[in-house]
């Protein structure tokens, strides 16, 4: 049974490739795909009718329950006939409703297809989730198939009220699936053949289970969205209400009906919202104009008809059901594709304007009449046959012992007189309106479709008269689901001759009493209007959704401010708040050092003082060197403390960042805007107080809570001999906690990239250009320059100082960043330190020589550096896995390499390498944008201001 | 005896009562109040310039707390000592661990730096400052939930999907 799906997902995979090259005719391939299903389940016909239909399991997610579990039951098994069967002959009738020249065919043949695989799934299935995803995916494929022509609104509106209407009913019989699920099976098989006890639980999760079946047969309050998905086109319509999706809630009623019938609150949703269904459509379908949305109401009625004699519980009820559902199969498909072709060949729908086409089109009229004829229950038709069986199911249940079961039985049969009443006046005026020849009317033009076009319709309204003349021997084949219910006595024999029974009686009364309304249809017409609409779903529909839109405006208008300081406040605030609070007044305080050295405190008091004056100036470059004093502040408690490589990284971050911080402000206000109410400002530093006593209380609270020796206490032996270095910090980098420095270093490379687009907007690429291509002026001697960047600046911001000392310490410093990279194992330093300071020696060439004489120094793109540095550090860390190591781990080499000597390699260090190419592109990112990029922007627009 | 973890050598005198005098692993974790309070004012100061409109000033304060939490991790790894290297008795040295953890973060500090010193020259090219203004979208958003009314993108439609002549005859 796998494979029939897979069938299914490759024709729909393919199906876009066959519009291609096949055009319309891929609709007669992909008709394969049902086709083929169709007769593999013919072919185990047999076996099903015996009571042993095939079984496939696959094992899937065991642990969850979720297995790929198939079966056939006889339920399940017509199911399947239909899905397959209808199909088959929907996509072939496709060939020629669609126009050949519709440039969304590739896109409706797939989804149609997926569809009809994913309703196949749904009744192959034997496990509730897989069913559950199966349910799903029709419910996705509906919303596309219904919303086939986006440019409507009106279409797009109708598919996404179907969408969300039945996947609300699907997420309670998901919550359902899983209340039953976890504490009894998610097997199909095994709760209908032990149901679980009738505590809250499950009662609560048949009633969830429900409430998914009723909302995807569109029973009244959801009926709504069926006739709105009238807006898919006509086949897929035919599909939908005939043989596919709405079936899937009739389909689960069925399912659940012996196990759980007798559940509270059972019958008033199944046969109690099902009967009321069945009026509410009946009547609502009296009154069409359109043809399609006729039918449309009609399948609603139906479908409320159905689910009622499934929900019923009981053999007989089960049997007519069963019978029901077939036959409307039959009909329904018939009228809507027969709809397709009226549509297609006089161009409306609409009974006022159609006149004398049946005369003009008898071999698709003499079909739907039969199905017409079926549909009213009008004898020799499979619809008879069915009603007859439904009416002596309710008289069944109305002499039950019980009262209780009596009384939904009288209900039951009174309902189904009156639905029928007006089925058999909403057939006629169906007849009478797509037919009919109207006095007084001219005659509708009628293009004649071609033969292929009629074949469907005919086939289909042929079967409703085939089995209806040969019910008793359809009986033998849905007998098996019957017996599956416990209540009843054994079904009569489906036939069309019981003698003369009540139920004949009945159905006599309702044909002439329907055939009378629609005689005196204008009279009833005018009681229907003066008669307000009783349920009207589609409007508290469109009213709850507004609600809920302006509910989520208001919601999110109150909490999403847009201020950026708003945001910051609540989120300092929140820790002050809970944190904070906690440590203040709960936390206990273990003891205290005042510092480790006095030098500590001198230190502090500079950081200090340096904050405070922060706060207090308005002036940008002021703050930025306080800031900056703050910072080497830091630095030197990290030497105090014993932290040299935090000490050096600290130092040059410091360094570079200030020079950043005069590129980048070179062209901003010199001082900040001061227009704040005090109000606000008061606020601001009573968060900054409680925030920094937060921190403090924190901090002294958790120190106090610590009992167990640091991790780090292993860290030197670890460093030693897995990670071959003595230098722990640069060892916890590169090896023991690589993983972490993997993240950062890949942060370091977002970043540069978000840097380098925030500048150049468009790309980082931007055109590097040496000092050469630049017009010098000739003036200007070609010798004797110590950089040949400096040329191309102004003489007033030359300094030949600077020049001489850059040319002379440039490679320098290049080698010095290379040492600490590779002394860093052993020695402070390592591969953060040794990119800044290559970094610092492109600051240094940009400052003296401008921004050629920095392309000059690194004539490469800066994403270059960044992406082979990423490129290392990723495959340093995999290389060990081709060698049989993990991730990241570390291996040394020693051997002789002259003129060097001894060569003590510890593999960590390429990845350190990789490190160190990161950070110098980021670096060199950083003076890129922010130094190249605004000189040219400054240039670009002094030269717009030039020729203005 | 079998060799041991160091860990299991620092529990084992953990466990007795220090002789008098002697640096222990416990004492030595007690925090450096000066520590706590040079962090205390660093990331207050730093809330203040966070909460401000100009987005130099709150990368001023990023900073500013940034370096707090550098030294608030210096206090979580107890008391100073030696550098971190290999040979160096572990009772001696200063705790390794948060000064990796701070190496990184002070490296990512740059490219904050630079990345938000980018945000700012690009507000400031612009809107001619560096002040973030208020989302407007959230400005509307406000708006409408004054007066009560759904979203731009709700679907307004007022016909109904059914559209049949059925409501129409009645309208009329």
């Amino acid at each position: 049974m796998v494979q029939l799906l897979l069938v299914h997902l490759v024709a729909a995979a393919v199906a876009p490739v066959l519009v291609r090259f096949l055009g319309r005719n891929a609709f007669l391939v992909l008709a394969l795909a049902p086709a083929s299903a169709l007769a593999w389940l013919l072919s185990v016909a047999a076996d099903v009718r015996a009571g042993n239909g095939p079984v496939q399991r696959v094992s899937w997610v065991p642990g969850l329950g979720l297995d790929l579990d198939f079966r056939l039951t006889t339920l399940s098994w017509v199911l399947a006939l239909l899905v397959t069967g209808v199909g088959a002959l929907v996509l072939f009738y496709c060939r020629w409703y669609f126009t050949a020249t519709d440039p969304t065919l590739w896109r409706f043949t797939a989804v149609f297809t997926a569809f009809a695989g994913a309703m196949l799934g749904l009744v192959l299935t034997d496990n509730f989730l897989v069913l559950y995803v199966f349910w799903e995916l029709t419910t996705v494929f509906s919303y596309l198939l219904i919303g086939h022509n986006p440019a409507s609104s009106t279409n797009r509106r109708a598919a996404m009220q179907a969408l969300i209407v039945t996947t609300l009913g699907g997420l309670a019989m998901l919550v359902g699936i899983i209340a039953l699920g976890v504490r009894h099976s998610y097997r199909i098989s095994e709760v209908v053949a032990h149901p679980p006890a009738l505590d809250a639980v499950t009662i609560g999760a048949v009633v969830l289970l429900l409430v998914g079946a009723l909302s995807k047969s569109a029973l009244v309050p959801f009926h709504f969205w069926l006739p709105g998905a009238m807006a898919a086109p006509t086949p897929v319509s035919a599909y939908l209400h005939a043989a596919a999706m709405v079936k899937a809630g009739v389909y689960l009623v069925a399912l659940l009906a012996p196990a759980f019938a007798g559940a509270p609150g059972w019958h008033a949703l199944t046969v109690g919202l099902g009967l009321f269904t069945m009026l509410v459509g009946g009547w609502r379908a009296l009154r069409q104009y359109d043809i399609k949305l006729l039918l449309a109401y009609g399948t609603v009625s139906q479908l409320g008809f159905m689910v009622a004699l499934a929900g019923l519980g009981t053999r007989e009820g089960g049997l007519a059901a069963l019978a029901l559902v077939v036959s409307h199969a039959f009909f329904k498909s018939t009228l809507f594709l027969t709809v397709g072709v009226i549509d297609r060949s006089t161009g409306t729908r609409d009974l006022r304007e159609l006149s004398g086409v049946g005369r003009r089109l008898l071999p698709l009229s003499v079909p739907a009449v039969l199905a017409a004829l079926s549909m009213a229950g009008i004898p020799p038709l499979a619809g008879f046959v069915a009603k007859e069986a439904a009416l002596q199911a309710g008289l069944e249940a109305a002499s039950d012992g019980v009262p209780f079961a009596a009384a939904w039985g009288w209900l039951m049969t009174v309902t189904l007189v009156v639905g029928s009443i007006l089925t058999v006046a909403y057939s006629t005026r169906f007849v009478w309106g797509a037919f009919a020849r109207k006095p007084g009317m001219p005659l509708t033009p009628v293009r004649v479709p071609h033969p292929g076009f009629l074949l469907a319709p005919l086939l289909l309204g042929v079967g409703s008269l085939l089995v209806g003349l040969l019910a008793p021997l359809e009986h033998p084949w849905l007998l098996p689901y019957a017996q599956q219910l416990v209540r009843g006595a054994p079904p009569a024999l489906l036939a069309l001759w019981h003698g003369f029974t009540p139920a004949l009686g009945l159905s006599a009364l309702a044909i002439a009493i329907g055939v009378g309304l629609f005689v005196w249809r204008d009279r009833v017409g005018r009681v229907q209007r003066a008669v307000p609409p009783l349920v009207d779903g589609e409007r508290a529909y469109a009213r709850f959704m507004r609600g809920l839109d302006v509910g989520a405006v208001e919601v999110t208008a109150r909490t999403q401010r847009g201020s950026l300081p708003f945001y910051l406040a609540t989120i300092v605030f929140v820790f002050v708040a809970l944190p904070g609070m906690a440590a203040l007044l709960r936390g206990s305080v273990g003891p205290v050092r005042l510092w480790d050295t006095p030098a500590q405190a001198v230190v502090g008091a500079v950081i200090v003082v340096a904050c405070v004056l922060v706060l207090l100036t308005d002036r940008r470059l002021a703050s930025v060197m306080l800031v900056g004093v703050t910072g080497y502040g830091v630095s030197t408690l990290f030497i105090l403390h014993g932290a040299p490589d935090l000490a050096i990284t600290q130092m040059l971050v410091e360094t570079v960042s200030l020079v950043v911080f005069v590129l980048a402000l070179r062209r901003l206000p010199t001082r900040f805007e001061r227009h704040e109410r005090s109000l606000r400002r008061r606020l601001r530093v009573l968060l900054g107080i409680a925030f920094g006593a937060s921190v403090a209380a924190v901090i002294l609270v958790a120190s106090a809570a610590r009992h167990v020796v640091p991790v780090s206490i292993d860290f030197p032996e670890q460093a030693h001999s897995f990670g071959h270095g003595s230098n722990i910090v640069n060892v916890t980098l590169v090896d023991i906690r690589a993983w972490d420095t993997l993240g950062e270093v890949s942060v370091l490379v977002a970043a540069a990239t978000g840097i380098a687009s925030l500048i150049f907007v468009k790309t980082r690429n931007t055109r590097l250009s040496t000092a050469s291509e630049q017009a010098i002026a000739p003036t200007e001697p070609t010798r004797g320059t110590w950089l040949r960047g400096g040329r191309t600046l102004r003489r007033e911001r030359r300094s030949v100082m600077f020049e001489v000392v850059t040319r002379l310490i440039f490679h320098i410093m290049i080698a010095v960043s290379l040492y600490v990279l590779f002394s860093g194992h052993n020695l402070p330093g390592g591969g953060f330190a040794g990119g800044l300071v290559a970094g610092l020696a492109l600051v240094v060439r940009y400052l003296a020589g401008g921004r050629y004489e920095l392309d000059e120094a690194a004539p490469f793109d800066a994403g270059l550096a960044v992406g082979i540095g990423l490129l290392i550090v990723v495959l340093a860390a995999l290389a060990p896995l081709a060698f049989g190591g993990t991730i990241l781990q570390s291996a040394v080499f020693d051997f002789t390499l002259p003129p060097w000597g001894e060569v003590h390699l510890v593999t960590s260090a390429i990845f350190d390498m990789g490190v160190y190419l990161i950070v110098f592109g980021m670096m060199l990112d950083i003076v890129r944008s922010l130094g190249t990029g605004i000189d040219r922007q400054i240039s670009a627009e002094r030269r717009a201001e030039a020729e203005v | 005896m079998p060799p041991r973890t160091m860990a299991e050598l620092v529990l084992e005198r953990l466990a007795p009562a220090p002789a008098a005098g002697e640096p222990t692993i416990s004492s030595s974790l007690a925090p450096n109040l000066v520590l706590v309070v040079v962090v205390a004012v660093l990331v207050a100061a730093g809330v203040f310039l966070l909460l401000d409109r100009s987005l130099v000033r709150v990368l001023l304060g990023t900073l500013l707390i940034g370096n707090g939490v550098s030294v608030l991790f210096l206090v979580s790894g107890g008391a100073s000592g030696k550098p971190p290297f290999y040979g160096t008795p572990a009772t001696e040295m200063s705790d390794p661990l948060p000064q990796a953890m701070v190496l990184t973060a002070i490296v990512i500090s740059l490219a904050t730096i630079g990345f938000l010193l980018a945000l700012s020259y690009r507000l400031w090219q612009v809107s001619g400052t560096d002040n973030v203004p208020d989302d407007i979208e959230d400005e509307q958003l406000q708006e409408l939930a004054d007066l009560d009314e759904p979203s731009a993108t709700f679907d307004v439609g007022e016909e109904s999907t059914t559209t049949s002549d059925e409501l129409a005859e009645e309208r009329s």
